[in-house]
C-alpha cells in the first residue's frame, strides 16, 4: 500500500492520516478560488457556490491521494459526491417550497379567499385591482369544494373496491391464475399515465350519455383508476403481515373465514391499511390532467358531482396561471394561483401526517 | 364433556403426497395421549386432522375415519368449522389477538362468532376459563391489557384459556412448551395434568421427558425416509414407550440412539 | 360455536367444567352441539364472492379501459390524412410527440438518476442517523407535493432563471445541434420542462432506493468493513449488488412518472414542432399536448387526442413490463424486493 512509508518510531496500526484542519484549509481554498474563478465569468453567488464546491472537492481528494494513497482518496470523492448530489437536489426541491411559501401567502392572506368563488370575477375586476391597488377579489372556495367532494367520490369507489380486492389476493386467491392476473393487472394500473386515466373515464362516459359529459363523478371515476392501485397494493402488504399464526389460532376456535377476516386479520392490518388508503388520497387530491378532461372548469360553486362542471384545486392553479382571468394584468391570477397551491400542498402534507399518526398510534398495542 | 377418539385407516395427503399413512389409535376420554417422533415424521400433521385444521392448507385431504364417540368427522355434512368447537387447540407459539385484551381473547371464541352473551355470563366465564388455565391471579387485574402485554407462558395459558372457553371435549396442543422457558414449561405441564379431569387431551413434544411426565398413553410416530409418509410405530402406555418398547425403533428413539 | 339445545349429555361424560370453579354460566346448561350444524356458513359465500367481485371489477375496469380507449380513437387512425391536425395522417402526427417525450422523459432520468442514488445513499449510509430519519421524512413529503405546483414553479421561477445559462451554453457550445441558437428569451423550453420533470422525480426515486439501501443486509456491511474496506468500498461491495434490482425498479418507475406527466411540461414548455435544439421554444410532449387540446377538441380532434393517450399508455407499459423483467431476472442474485 502507497501509504506505508511509517518510520520505524511508529506503531504497525499507524498510517499517514490527513491532519485534522485539511477539511476546513480545503474549505476556505474552495471559497477563495472559487470566488475568483466565478468573477472570471461574471460574479453571482449561485456560480461562486458551484465554483468553490468544485475546488474544495478537489484540493481535498488530491491532499488525500497525496498524504493517505488513492484508497482513501476515492472514499473521500465519494462522500463528496454523495454529500454534493444532496446539497444539489436540496436546492431546486427549497426553492419550490420557499417560491409556494412566499407567493402563496399574499393570496391566502387575502379576506375572503378561502369562502368566496370566482363567480363573477372578470377581467375588468382584476385591471381595477392591479392598476388602483385594491384588493384582489375571487377565491377557491369553489375548487376547495369541489376538490373534497371529488376526492370524496373518488375514496367511496376505491377503498371498498381495492381493499375487498386484496382481502382476495391474501386470503382467497393463494396464487390462482386469477390472482396472478390481478396482480399483474394492478402494477399495470399503477403504471397508467393520469391523463389516460382520465381520457378513460371522459372516454366511458361520453360512449354512455354521450360526448362532452363532464360532471365531478367522471373525475371521480378517472382518480379511481389511478387510486385502485395503490390501495390494493398497501393493504395486500399490510394483510400479508398479519401473521398466519393468527387466523389459525381463530379458526381452531370455530370461527368462520369470512369472521375471521373482518374480526381478526383487518383489525390487526388496520392502522397500515388507512395509513395507505390516506397516501392513496394524499397521491390524488394533487393529481390535474384527469380533472382537467373530466370535470372542466368551473368558476361557480357546483356541490353537485353528478352535474355540471366542477373546479378543484389544481385545476385552478393550472387554468389560473395559464389562462389568466384577465390577459392584460395576470398578476391578480398569479396572486390565486399560488394562493390555492399553498393550499393544496398544505392538504397534502395533513394528510401525510395524518397517515404516519395513524400508522404510530393505531398499531396494535404490545403495552406490556 | 370429555369424548373417546377413534382413528381408522386415516391416510393424510398434501395434493399427490401422502404425508401420513395408515394411522389406527384409540384415544380414551380423559386422558392425556403424548405423540413423539422425529421432526417431520407427521404427528404434528396428524393431530391437525383430529379438528380438521389441516384443511387451513390448500389441497390437504384425508382418507379413512375420525371418529368422536362415534360421530365421524370425515362424515358427509359435517362442517369442518362447528368440529373446532369441539376440538380445541393450542398451538406452538403463544398467540393471543394482539388488537383485543386479555378479556377480549378469553371471549373470543364466543364474540368472534358473533354471539350474544350477557355481561354476567361474560365475566362468568372468562373468570372460569382462566381459573381452568391457572392464570386468573395473575390477570385478574388487568383483563382490559392487551393480551400481547403478557409474558410468553402466561400468553400461552391465556390461548388455554381461550380455547377452553369454547368448551371443547378435546384439547390439541402442538408442541405448546417448545417456545417457552423452563418454568413457564412447569406450569404448562401441571395445568395438562388438571385439564385432564374434564378434557382429553393430545399434545405433541419434541421433548421426551415432558412425554413421559404428562402422558397417560404416547404414540411413536416415525418416517422411512424423505418423500415416505409418516407412520404411526408404536402406541402403548406411557411406562411401557420408555421402558419397554417392542419395537426397535422406538428403542432407538426414546433412548437417544436416533433421531 | 354452534349450540342447539338438544339432549342432555349422557350423566357418564358430565363433569364440571373447568377444575377450579363451579361458575355455571347458561351455556354450560346447553347440550350437544351436532357437528353438521352449518351456521353462518352464507357469510363465507357472500364474503369470498364480494372479494372475488372486486378483484374481477379491476379486470373488467382495465379491460374497459382499452376498449373505450381503442373505440373512442378508431375515427382517428381510420380517418383520410387530410383531416388530421397537420394534414398528413394520425402517425404523422404522432411521431414528432412520441420523440419530445422521450426526449423530455429521457432529460429528466439523466439528471435525476445519479442525483437521486446519491442523495439515498447519503441519508441512508451517510447522515448522521438523527438527521437521516427527518430527511427520509422530508424526501417522503416532497414526494407527495402535487406536479401542478412543480409546474407553477418551473414557468414563474426556473425558466427565467435558466435563461442566461441558456445564453452561455449558446454561445459556447452553440456547435451542438442541442445546443443551437438562438436561445428563448422566456427559458420556456423542452430543457426546463426537463428540468421540472426530474425535480418532480428526484423525490420518488430516492424515497424508492432510500429504502432499499437501509435493507442491505447489517452482516453484508459488517462483513466487508471487517475486510478493511473504507466506506466507499463497502457500498460498492455490499449495498450497491443488493440493491440494484430495486434501484432499477426505482428508476423505471420514475421513467414512467417523466413519460406520462402532464401539468409540468403544460405549464413550462413553449410548445412547437419537433426542434433538435433542446433551449429554444418547440417540441411538445403527448400528456401537454392533449391536456393544452383537449378542452376545445370534439368529433375527430378528440378522437385524435385519445388515440394519442393510447400511445403514451402503450409506451408506459412497455417500460413498466421491461422493468418488471430486468427485476425478476435479477432477483435471484439478490434478497430485494
Amino acid at each position: 500500500m502507497a501509504s506505508i512509508t511509517t518510520t520505524a518510531r511508529r506503531s504497525a496500526l499507524t498510517r499517514n492520516r490527513l491532519p485534522r484542519y485539511a477539511i476546513w484549509a480545503a474549505v476556505v481554498v474552495g471559497l477563495v478560488l472559487g470566488a475568483a474563478l466565478s468573477t472570471l465569468v461574471g460574479f453571482n453567488p449561485f456560480g461562486w457556490g458551484v465554483f468553490a464546491a468544485i475546488v474544495f472537492t478537489a484540493v481535498y481528494v488530491a491532499w488525500s491521494g497525496v498524504v493517505e494513497g488513492s484508497r482513501k482518496a476515492k472514499d473521500k470523492l465519494a462522500t463528496c459526491l454523495v454529500v454534493g448530489a444532496f446539497l444539489v437536489a436540496l436546492l431546486p426541491l427549497i426553492s419550490v417550497i420557499w417560491t409556494v411559501l412566499v407567493e402563496g401567502t399574499k393570496g391566502l392572506a387575502t379576506p375572503g379567499f378561502l369562502t368566496t368563488s370566482m363567480n363573477g370575477v372578470s377581467g375588468i375586476q382584476d385591471n381595477e385591482s392591479a392598476s388602483d391597488g385594491t384588493k384582489v377579489l375571487g377565491g377557491i372556495y369553489h375548487s376547495l369544494l369541489g376538490t373534497l367532494l371529488i376526492t370524496l367520490w373518488a375514496t367511496i369507489i376505491s377503498v371498498p373496491i381495492g381493499l375487498l380486492t386484496s382481502v382476495y389476493l391474501v386470503e382467497y386467491g393463494n396464487g390462482n391464475r386469477l390472482s396472478r392476473g390481478i396482480t399483474f393487472f394492478v402494477d399495470v394500473m399503477t403504471g397508467i399515465p393520469s391523463i389516460v386515466a382520465g381520457l378513460f373515464a371522459a372516454a366511458l362516459f361520453a360512449t354512455i350519455f354521450g360526448p362532452g359529459t363532464k360532471t365531478g363523478f367522471v373525475a371521480a371515476v378517472a382518480l379511481s383508476v389511478l387510486m385502485i392501485p395503490v390501495v390494493v397494493r398497501s393493504s395486500e402488504e399490510m394483510l400479508r403481515i398479519v401473521p398466519n399464526e393468527l387466523r389459525e389460532a381463530s379458526y381452531a376456535l370455530g370461527v368462520r373465514k369470512w369472521r375471521t377476516i373482518l374480526k381478526v386479520v383487518i383489525p390487526t392490518a388496520i392502522s397500515g391499511i388507512a395509513s395507505g388508503v390516506t397516501l392513496a388520497i394524499a397521491r390524488v387530491i394533487g393529481e390535474t390532467a384527469p380533472i382537467l378532461v373530466t370535470a372542466g372548469f368551473a368558476t361557480k360553486i357546483n356541490t353537485n358531482v353528478f352535474a355540471d362542471w366542477m373546479s378543484s384545486l389544481p385545476t385552478f392553479i393550472y387554468t389560473q396561471i395559464l389562462n389568466p382571468t384577465s390577459p392584460s394584468n395576470p398578476d391578480p391570477s398569479l396572486q390565486r394561483a399560488w394562493g390555492a397551491a399553498l393550499v393544496l400542498i398544505i392538504c397534502v402534507m395533513i394528510l401525510n401526517l395524518v397517515a404516519r399518526l395513524v400508522a404510530r398510534f393505531f398499531a396494535p398495542k404490545t403495552g406490556r | 364433556m370429555s369424548k373417546r377418539i377413534d382413528v381408522k385407516d386415516l391416510n393424510v395427503y398434501y395434493g399427490n403426497f401422502l404425508a401420513v399413512e395408515g394411522v389406527n389409535i384409540n384415544i380414551a376420554a380423559r386422558s392425556v395421549t403424548a405423540f413423539i417422533g422425529p421432526s417431520g415424521c407427521g404427528k404434528s400433521t396428524f393431530l391437525r386432522t383430529l379438528n380438521r385444521m389441516h384443511e387451513v392448507l390448500p389441497g390437504a385431504r384425508v382418507e379413512g375415519e375420525v371418529l368422536l364417540d362415534g360421530d365421524d368427522l370425515y362424515g358427509s355434512g359435517v362442517d369442518p368449522v362447528a368440529v373446532r368447537t369441539h376440538v380445541g387447540m393450542v398451538f406452538q407459539r403463544p398467540n393471543p389477538f394482539p388488537t383485543m385484551s386479555i378479556r377480549d381473547n378469553v371471549l373470543a371464541g364466543v364474540k368472534l362468532n358473533g354471539k350474544r352473551i350477557s355481561k354476567s355470563d361474560a365475566e362468568g366465564l372468562v373468570e372460569s376459563s382462566l381459573r381452568g388455565a391457572n392464570l386468573w391471579n395473575e390477570v385478574k387485574d388487568r383483563l382490559d391489557k392487551p393480551g400481547s402485554g403478557l409474558s410468553g407462558g402466561q400468553q400461552q395459558r391465556l390461548c388455554i384459556a381461550r380455547a377452553i372457553a369454547v368448551k371443547p371435549d378435546v384439547i390439541l396442543m402442538d408442541e405448546p412448551c417448545s417456545a417457552l422457558d423452563p418454568i413457564s414449561t412447569l406450569a404448562i405441564e401441571d395445568l395438562i395434568e388438571e385439564l385432564k379431569a374434564n378434557y382429553t387431551v393430545v399434545i405433541v413434544t419434541h421433548n421426551m421427558q415432558q412425554a413421559a411426565r404428562v402422558s397417560d398413553k404416547t404414540a411413536f410416530f416415525n418416517i422411512a425416509g424423505t418423500g415416505k409418509p409418516g407412520k404411526l410405530i408404536e402406541y402403548a402406555a406411557t411406562t411401557e414407550i420408555f421402558n419397554n418398547p417392542k419395537v426397535k425403533a422406538t428403542e432407538d428413539y426414546v433412548s437417544g440412539r436416533f433421531g | 360455536m354452534t349450540r342447539t339445545a338438544g339432549e342432555m349429555t349422557p350423566a357418564t361424560s358430565k363433569g364440571p367444567d373447568v377444575t377450579t370453579t363451579q361458575t355455571k354460566t347458561p351455556e354450560q346448561a346447553e347440550g350437544p352441539r351436532p357437528l353438521s350444524a352449518r351456521e353462518g356458513a352464507g357469510g363465507d359465500k357472500i364474503f369470498s364472492g364480494a372479494a372475488l367481485a372486486a378483484g374481477a371489477i379491476i379486470l373488467v375496469v382495465l379491460f374497459a379501459v382499452a376498449v373505450f380507449l381503442i373505440a373512442q380513437a378508431l375515427p382517428a387512425l381510420v380517418a383520410p390524412q387530410d383531416q388530421i391536425a397537420g394534414g398528413k395522417g394520425f402517425w404523422a402526427y404522432i411521431l414528432p410527440l412520441v420523440i419530445g417525450t422521450v426526449i423530455a422523459a429521457v432529460i429528466a432520468l439523466v439528471i435525476a438518476t445519479p442525483i437521486s442514488i446519491g442523495v439515498a445513499l447519503f441519508i441512508s449510509h451517510y447522515a448522521p442517523r438523527e438527521i437521516a430519519q427527518i430527511l427520509g421524512y422530508v424526501i417522503d413529503l416532497l414526494a407527495a407535493i402535487p406536479s401542478v405546483v412543480f409546474g407553477a414553479w418551473g414557468i414563474s421561477f426556473l425558466a427565467p432563471a435558466l435563461v442566461p445559462g441558456y445564453n452561455w451554453l449558446s454561445s459556447t457550445l452553440g456547435w451542438i445541434p442541442i445546443f443551437a441558437g438562438p436561445p428563448s428569451a422566456t427559458g420556456k423550453t423542452i430543457m426546463t420542462a426537463s428540468v421540472v420533470l426530474a425535480v418532480m422525480i428526484i423525490p420518488i426515486i430516492t424515497s424508492i432506493s432510500r429504502e432499499i439501501f437501509l435493507q442491505t443486509p447489517k452482516l453484508h456491511e459488517e462483513a466487508a468493513l471487517a475486510l478493511g474496506a473504507t466506506r466507499w468500498e463497502m457500498v460498492k461491495m455490499a449495498v450497491f449488488p443488493f440493491a440494484r434490482p430495486g434501484v432499477i425498479s426505482a428508476v423505471m418507475l420514475g421513467l414512467g412518472r417523466a413519460l406520462g406527466e402532464t401539468m409540468a411540461v403544460a405549464l413550462v414548455l413553449s410548445s412547437g414542432p419537433l426542434l433538435a435544439s433542446l433551449i429554444k421554444s418547440g417540441n411538445q410532449t403527448i400528456a401537454a399536448e392533449i391536456a393544452l387540446n383537449f378542452p376545445e377538441a370534439s368529433g375527430l380532434s378528440l378522437s385524435t387526442l385519445i388515440a394519442a393517450g393510447l400511445v403514451l399508455f402503450v409506451i408506459t407499459l412497455v417500460v413498466n413490463v421491461v422493468a418488471r423483467w430486468v427485476i425478476s431476472r435479477h432477483k435471484e442474485f439478490s434478497g430485494a424486493n
